[in-house]
């Protein structure tokens, strides 16, 4: 037992290596870069299976390995990693979703001159979100989280001589910032709080009993507790890494990036880490449901903002004309809902659905990525159509991601992962908004799916690079098969009649008795959605490229609305924008004038000190000496004028005193 | 008023004295104020063997054995001041000591 864990840090260093093999190998090893990525890949996936089957053998336990890092005066600052079934499902997760893109990537980015950093950078991804499964200390969750970020901007903005895709890369860089902002501050003040960042220690752990009663017992500003304090800023850096409500503007925008990039953030990495995060630290999130009077529950926040961000990007993304951005809204609401399974409580079902929406997730984007590959990087779903025929593999597993996504009955896993959802979201007793919000969203799923699969595969082929679409190398179409098979299997550890997968997580998960009456009603809206968009788009395919949508001749404003993602760009422009351009402006001011006439004025102290300096040492202490030494010079040349040189001259003087002398002599006698 | 020797003998070698330095001071010939100062050495060298020959206790011989030193200092004193003397005509062809003030400081 304990030698599995000694083995989990090499879930991440291997691909850790495979990146700095990739980072030091020349432009044309790419034989060498890509066969490390997926070899290391490869083994941390065996490795990964390991450990699960290691973690499924005490579900309750939490084994860690904890170390020393370094030591800070009496305070030692301290590492670790842990073993528990929440990491090793997602170990296994991300390193096989993580795998099949890598696969994927050989055919896909097979042209592009920069093979060997693309692989070198997606090992980078691979190896920070690994490392940030099986960290035991929010500080080195937070050093691979930060590492996640910095390979998301890389991979984001790969294709950086494209202006958007350097804007893009920027973006998510710094939207994600904000959030790290909020866990930075949460970290310090848990350290500060408990004096110790180790998840589980034997007790000692900040998530363990003893640290999260003083966090609760504790109040701080506006009656807050400090357990629901530094959650809410641990999830501030969630928010912002998982495309949440505000922070939700990067996730889109980082379609820029190569399509297997946009499969691992949406899927396996990136915004993954986010409900990883809060689903990690759940018991302090919701240390404070004991607490009855205080001003809010931290678990409250997280399901309104996931019921928000659920229904927000279901709506934006009946808006979109990119294949990409349909899917990435898409995302943003599937992220929405795994909060709000969160917030209400039901962190098993969560992980449930990032699991299955990593997989299906992953089947879309690289499905997308082989029409847009075959298509000769056409995205705007008007101009594609009629991919049916020659891209039947694309298609038909395309279909089963689609039918995953929207909760197609019985089969698909989505269906059971959501329905866990809409029973935890039921069963909350606070407000019955987040369920309604999550069925509404259901419906609008099930109708931009449909809508997208209608205008991509159905109807006419509308431009030249949809007519010439054929079928991808295997490559390409091998990991497409794999993940529609995962997208139907995945479902059945975790049926609403076998929670087997909620259990093992949590022993204490319960699922809320509604009896067949919701799971009908999702059914029936699942069925709706699934019409409308047969009715408006399915029915009568698009002709032309250049015809406006049905939606758009109905309801022209509310379909460009949506087109503009409800104009959250242009708000953030607007406000967040301008205000910081201002304080650059406030800043530059305060630096060409405040600071720089400071500074200068401080040089001008020391030139006048420097002058004076000068002047007192030639004028005052140089001239001193030198008046003395005139003086002495003056004095000489008094005396030397006594040198004549004239003999008679100096006979005299002698005579002269001789008689002085003797007049003396006589004088003195005479007395 | 009468004088005893001793006291003539001083007159005279004052007087001497008084001629050697008057000489001395108002010549402009090197030569001849080598002349004065010889003729002052001399007045000094009288005033040692009067002194002695007039003293109540003297010893034998020991005034003239003074004198006899002090000419020969005298002799080679005259011997060094000529060489100079010599020295001075041979830069300026002239022993005249107004002339002779390359020395000074």
């Amino acid at each position: 037992m304990d030698s599995t864990v000694q083995l989990l840090w090499l879930i991440p260093a291997l691909p850790l290596l495979a990146a700095a093999i990739g980072a030091l190998t020349p432009r044309r090893g790419r034989g060498l870069t890509s066969g490390a990525a997926i070899g290391a890949m490869t083994i941390s996936l065996g490795l990964s299976v390991r450990v699960l089957i290691e973690a499924l053998r005490d579900p309750t336990a939490h084994l860690t390995l904890n170390f020393a890092w370094f030591d800070l005066g009496d305070a030692s600052l301290r590492l670790g990693f842990v073993l528990d079934p929440l990491t090793a499902f997602m170990c296994v997760m991300v390193t096989f979703v993580g795998l099949l893109i890598f696969i994927f990537s050989l055919g896909y980015m097979h042209e592009d001159a920069n093979f060997t950093r693309f692989f070198c950078f997606l090992s980078l991804f691979a190896a920070a979100m690994l490392g940030l499964l099986v960290a035991n200390s929010l500080l080195l969750l937070f050093i691979c989280w930060e590492l996640v970020g910095l390979a998301s901007y890389l991979l984001i903005g790969f294709w950086f001589h494209k202006p958007a895709a350097a804007a893009a890369a920027k973006k998510a860089f710094i939207t994600t910032r904000i959030g790290d902002l909020g866990l930075l501050l949460g970290m310090v003040w848990l350290y500060h709080s408990t004096g110790s960042l180790l998840f589980y220690d034997g007790g000692h752990g900040v998530l363990e009993t003893t640290a999260l009663a003083s966090l609760v017992a504790h109040t701080t500003i506006g009656g807050l507790a400090v357990s629901t304090a530094i959650g809410l800023l641990i999830f501030c850096g969630a928010v912002g890494k998982s495309g949440q409500f505000p922070l939700h503007v990067w996730l889109p925008d980082a379609m820029e990036g190569p399509t297997p990039v946009s499969a691992l953030i949406h899927a396996a990495t990136m915004v993954a880490a986010g409900v990883f995060l809060v689903a990690r630290v759940y018991p302090l999130m919701s240390a404070d449901q004991t607490l009855a009077n205080v001003p809010i529950h931290a678990l409250t926040v997280v399901a309104a903002i996931g019921a928000i961000t659920a229904l927000f990007g279901a709506l934006v993304a009946v808006g979109q004309n990119d294949i990409k951005r349909v899917l990435a809204f898409s995302t943003v609401s599937q992220l929405g809902y795994m909060m709000l399974a969160l917030g209400v409580g039901a962190w098993p079902a969560a992980i449930f659905h990032l699991l299955t929406h990593a997989f299906f997730k992953a089947l879309l984007f690289l499905g997308a990525g082989s029409v847009i590959h075959a298509a000769h990087h056409e995205q705007d779903i008007r101009k594609l159509g009629g991919l049916r025929g020659p891209m039947r593999v694309t298609f038909v597993t395309f279909g089963f991601g689609m039918l995953a996504l929207i909760g197609f009955p019985f089969l698909f896993s989505g269906f059971w992962s959501k329905e866990a959802i809409l029973h935890a979201a039921y069963g909350w007793h606070v407000s019955p908004l987040p369920l309604y919000v999550a069925l509404f969203a259901v419906v609008l799923t099930a109708f931009y799916m449909t809508r997208l699969v209608m205008e991509t595969f159905f109807g006419r082929a509308r431009s030249d690079a949809a007519n010439h679409a054929h079928e991808n190398p295997a490559t390409m179409t091998v990991p497409l098969a794999i993940l529609a098979v995962c997208a139907v299997g995945v479902g059945f550890v975790g049926t609403t009649y076998w929670p087997w997968l909620q259990r093992t997580l949590d022993p204490h998960f319960e699922i809320e008795e509604s009896g067949l009456g919701l799971m009908l009603l999702s059914i029936g809206l699942v069925a709706f959605g699934l019409a409308l968009g047969w009715t408006i788009y399915g029915r009568t395919p698009r002709a032309k490229a250049t015809a406006p949508d049905p939606l758009e001749t109905a309801a022209p404003r509310t379909f460009a609305a949506l087109g503009a993602r409800l104009g959250f760009d242009e708000l953030y422009a607007a406000t967040v924008g301008r205000l910081n351009d201002a304080a650059a402006v406030f800043a530059d001011v305060l630096d060409r004038y405040v600071w720089d006439g400071l500074v200068r004025f401080l040089a001008l102290l020391g030139e006048f000190s420097g002058v004076v300096n000068r002047d007192g040492d030639e004028d005052v202490l140089n001239g001193g000496f030198d008046a003395t030494s005139k003086k002495f010079r003056g004095a000489g040349q008094l005396y030397s004028r006594a040198q004549t040189g004239e003999i008679h001259g100096y006979l005299r003087v002698v005579a002269i005193g001789f008689v002085v002398l003797v007049l003396l002599v006589m004088l003195g006698g005479s007395r | 008023m009468s004088f005893s020797p001793l006291q003539l003998c001083l007159f005279f070698s004052s007087a001497l004295f008084c001629i050697g330095l008057v000489g001395a001071l108002s010549r402009s010939n090197a030569i001849l104020v080598l002349l004065g100062i010889e003729l002052m050495l001399n007045a000094a060298n009288l005033n040692f063997i009067a002194f002695w020959r007039y003293s109540p206790t003297a010893s034998p011989a020991t005034g003239v054995i003074f004198v006899i030193f002090s000419i020969a200092v005298a002799a080679a004193e005259a011997a060094v001041g000529l060489a100079l003397v010599i020295a001075i005509y041979r830069h300026q062809r002239s022993i005249r000591l107004q002339e002779a003030t390359r020395l000074k400081g």
